[in-house]
């Protein structure tokens, strides 16, 4: 959308709709200077939250995908046979709940410059999602021992695939927390790296509680869904 | 500390080790170039194979000695058996629509120009993106090796170590299902024929790592353009080719994960022993398929088309984008209607998510969502046909400068019109049922999404070669070039609805054995011909782009007078874009034969004095009322 010109002296919208008219600056020009090195105004903390933000809403599409397929499934033959949930998947319910506590916990610590509860809640982090990892495999290693495979039903190749599917997600925000507690734990010295310290531990939170979510969804529907 | 004071100026230096620069680069520069050498180098296999294809329907039977070489089992005296043929299909298929017509548009120009024309010194997350280009990398490496896995004997007995499922060295090139690949037959194994074990193992694990690869890429794309726009550069500033990039990358974030799970319940269902689409009392080649029951076939089916459609707008969109960019740039006009364009793009992408039915109109379906689906799929006519418009609207009245890039632009409408029309034939449900898998199908694909996005992207290589190596291209060439593929895809692709009325089907490996075809075999030794002359003529297309890198005219920074900002810094450009001074934009990406400026065009750049500025005189687009 741009210049519509019609008379002579008339003229000229300069910019084309909509956004605001930047002032500010003296501009930048393929012959003349600008006004210096301002690259550091470059990062903003928005930055990590639109990333996480856009790969959360690729790996829900994955698992839309995913359910989707489960409640075709379910109906499309007579060969559905849902297996009682192992308890232990309960235990894993609660240390997922408990954790994005204290990963919550932790960002809470950071933006208030307590750096030594924000290591602590962390770690804590860590643990209790090493322990919902460990919580997982007993499920499944109890299953396997009912001689409940995954080929055997389709229920159970459902509830094997959105646990793996998931863990291996759960996994990365592992990952991710392992670089905030390498990486982040102590103050940066200048503004740029405090910015994204905490853009870091916001996104990687923020990628946690959807862990979390994403876990309590897929619980329900293998509960409920049968 | 050193480290830190990086982060400051947030400006990496420049990488001096051969690898660091051209390898393993997070350049996003380097990586679209990247980018686009696969492109170049996956679309000769893709080109290769058609040939063969043309070659065996024309002269069935033909000794092609260097397949005796290569696949002794698959072409016994060099003469493909039918499987042969549809690994082919299959095979050119998939290359094209994921190496060629993903990488080249998206992953290619828009990685090198987005953050260009956004005033940003990189992607926002340049670790991932050279992640996203060697993921995709790696899976190209596995669809190269489904040829061989299947074709040789040698490479098909080593690739059979890996389990049951993996058998291999049937004597194809790949799988033989399509690039669709349904289910049933893709998910049993090779009981389902030749082709059918490793190949396809190789073929869904390839297209899940490319998923990887492009999800990566989407991310960043988004990240960036939200993100990283310079001083001024708001939204309705931005180039449309920036719109257009933005938009596939949503396209591709929301429907690659879809596909990857439908791939991930296939391979489980060929190396697990899952049944998510193999139904019961299932018999191939006559025999019963043992210890599957239950599965749903059509799952897979609506899995890859709701990931399958929206592809189709990621290959078109880019081109979109250039063509709209270009014809503006050599008709030395506003974009007729940005606003609507923009629009318009997001309303194709977005309607394109609800019609991937009308690929399964023949499924089965209930005739009334066949309906809704067709209507839906009708109704994408309408912001097709405002870009359309619009783009002749930018033309209508102008002094056009018939460049390369300016040819093939004008080449790009000239086939969506021509692809696109028979869209609107194939959306109505009643059409579809006789048309479905002839060769109308194959002809209607291959001009709207094949061959116009091709012409987005060559039209986009004219015109950025000299941005990305400094030199320009042979205009020449560029014109012999664009005159003979362009009469030749015509050439091509018009003939294949002809066949498609007389009721051709696609994928047969021959048509000798029917009467009801007999007439049509001078038709299909014209399109042939035409088909070798139009390959042939690439090779153009290739010396010009490898000659004009090293010998080609140096470029100006900005050889074509446009307007956006990467023709405001050398070429190529710097490492870090703008050299460490942040752009501000004041002007729309358009702004061409502004009256009462200095020049016919206004670089975004150049400060508000440029021109009088009446407040409030917004107009509605370029109107073509300029003299």
């Amino acid at each position: 959308m741009a210049a519509t010109a019609t008379g002579t002296n008339q003229v000229v919208p300069v910019g084309v709709g909509g956004g605001p008219r930047s002032k500010n600056g003296n501009g930048f020009h393929k012959n003349g200077g600008g006004d210096g090195d301002d690259m550091s105004l470059r990062f903003s903390p928005a930055r990590y939250r639109i990333g996480v933000s856009m790969a959360i809403g690729s790996i829900l599409m994955l698992f839309v995908a995913l359910t989707s397929s489960y409640i075709v499934r379910s109906a499309s033959g007579n060969d559905w046979r849902p297996i009682a949930m192992p308890k232990v998947l309960w235990l894993s319910t609660a240390l997922i709940i408990i954790s994005s506590i204290t990963i919550e916990r932790a960002r809470r610590s950071l933006k208030q410059n307590n750096q030594a509860a924000y290591g602590t809640w962390l770690i804590n982090t860590v643990a209790l999602g090493i322990g919902f990892v460990a919580s997982q495999l007993v499920a499944w290693r109890q299953l396997v021992r009912q001689g409940v495979y995954m080929a055997a039903n389709p229920y159970n190749s459902f509830f094997y695939l959105f646990t793996a599917a998931h863990g291996v997600h759960l996994l990365g925000g592992l990952c991710a927390l392992t670089y905030l507690l390498v990486r982040t734990r102590k103050a940066r010295g200048t503004i740029d790296g405090e910015l994204r310290r905490v853009g870091a531990a916001d996104a990687v939170a923020i990628y946690w509680h959807f862990m979390d979510v994403l876990w309590i969804g897929l619980f329900m529907l293998l509960m409920f869904w049968k | 500390m050193a480290e830190a004071t990086h982060e400051e100026v947030h400006r990496h230096p420049a990488p001096t080790g051969f690898i660091r620069k051209y390898i393993f680069s997070i350049d996003h520069k380097v990586i679209g170039i990247q980018y686009i050498l696969l492109a170049l180098s996956a679309v000769l296999v893709g080109m290769v194979m058609s040939v063969l294809m043309r070659v065996n329907l024309t002269w069935p039977g033909t000794h092609i000695h260097i397949l005796e070489t290569l696949f002794p089992q698959g072409a016994p005296g060099g003469v493909m058996s039918p499987e042969f043929y549809l690994s082919l299909v299959t095979m050119h298929g998939t290359i094209m629509v994921f190496f060629v017509l993903t990488t080249a548009p998206q992953g290619g120009f828009g990685n090198y120009f987005l953050p260009i024309q956004i005033g940003a010194d990189d992607m926002a997350f340049p670790f991932l993106n050279m992640m996203s280009f060697w993921v995709t990398f790696v899976g190209f490496l596995v669809i190269l090796l489904a040829i061989f896995a299947e074709g040789n004997a040698t490479v098909g007995a080593w690739i059979s170590k890996l389990g049951e499922s993996f058998a291999g060295g049937s004597g194809t090139v790949g799988p033989i299902g399509g690039w669709t690949g349904y289910a049933p037959l893709s998910a049993l194994g090779k009981i389902a024929g030749p082709g059918q074990g490793a190949g396809v193992n190789l073929w869904i694990i390839s297209i899940a790592i490319f998923c990887v690869g492009s999800l990566l890429g989407a991310l960043n794309f988004i990240t960036t353009l939200l993100n990283m726009r310079t001083r001024g550069m708001s939204l309705m500033r931005m180039p449309l080719t920036c719109w257009a990039w933005f938009t596939t990358a949503v396209l591709a974030l929301l429907s690659f994960p879809v596909l990857l799970g439908g791939g991930i319940l296939l391979l489980l269902d060929r190396i697990a022993g899952t049944s998510f689409f193999i139904p019961g009392g299932l018999y191939v080649s006559g025999a019963l398929v043992p210890n599957h029951a239950g599965g749903s076939p059509l799952l897979w089916q609506h899995l890859f088309w709701f990931f399958g459609h929206p592809e189709v707008y990621i290959a078109i969109l880019p081109g979109m984008g250039a063509t709209s960019h270009i014809l503006s740039t050599f008709a030395r006009k506003p974009v007729f209607g940005y606003r609507a364009m923009v629009f318009a793009i997001f309303a194709i992408g977005g309607l394109g998510f609800f019609v991937w039915g009308h690929h399964m109109f023949i499924s089965g379906m209930s005739p009334y969502s066949a309906v809704a689906f067709s209507i839906l799929t009708l109704s994408i006519g309408v912001p097709s046909a405002i870009k359309t418009f619009n783009w002749l609207g930018t033309l209508w009245g102008a002094k056009i400068r018939f460049t390369t890039p300016m040819l093939f632009a004008i080449g790009f409408v000239s086939l969506f019109v021509a692809g696109g029309i028979t869209g609107l034939v194939l959306g109505q449900t009643s059409l579809d049922f006789f048309f479905h898998d002839t060769y109308f199908v194959t002809a209607h694909f291959h001009l709207v999404m094949g061959v116009a996005s091709i012409f987005g992207m060559f039209a986009a290589t004219y015109f950025w070669f000299p941005k990305m190596f400094g030199r320009m291209m042979s205009e020449g060439l560029g014109k012999l070039h664009f005159w003979i593929t362009f009469v030749g895809v015509y050439a091509i692709f018009v003939p294949f609805h002809a066949m498609g009325l007389l009721g051709m089907p696609r994928r047969y490996a021959r048509f000798d054995e029917y009467e009801f075809l007999k007439n049509s075999k001078g038709l299909v030794m014209f399109v042939t011909v035409a088909a070798i002359i139009t390959v042939v003529a690439q090779v153009l297309f290739y010396f010009n782009f490898f000659w004009s890198m090293f010998k080609g005219k140096i470029a100006g920074d900005n050889p074509w007078e446009a307007t956006t900002l990467e023709w405001t810094i050398p070429s190529p450009p710097p490492h870090d874009n703008f050299a460490g001074i942040v752009p501000t934009v004041y002007h729309g990406a358009y702004e061409f034969s502004v009256p009462g400026a200095p020049n016919d065009f206004i670089m975004q750049t150049d400060g508000e004095g440029i021109t009088a500025d009446i407040s409030g005189a917004h107009g509605n687009g370029g109107n073509g009322h300029r003299h």
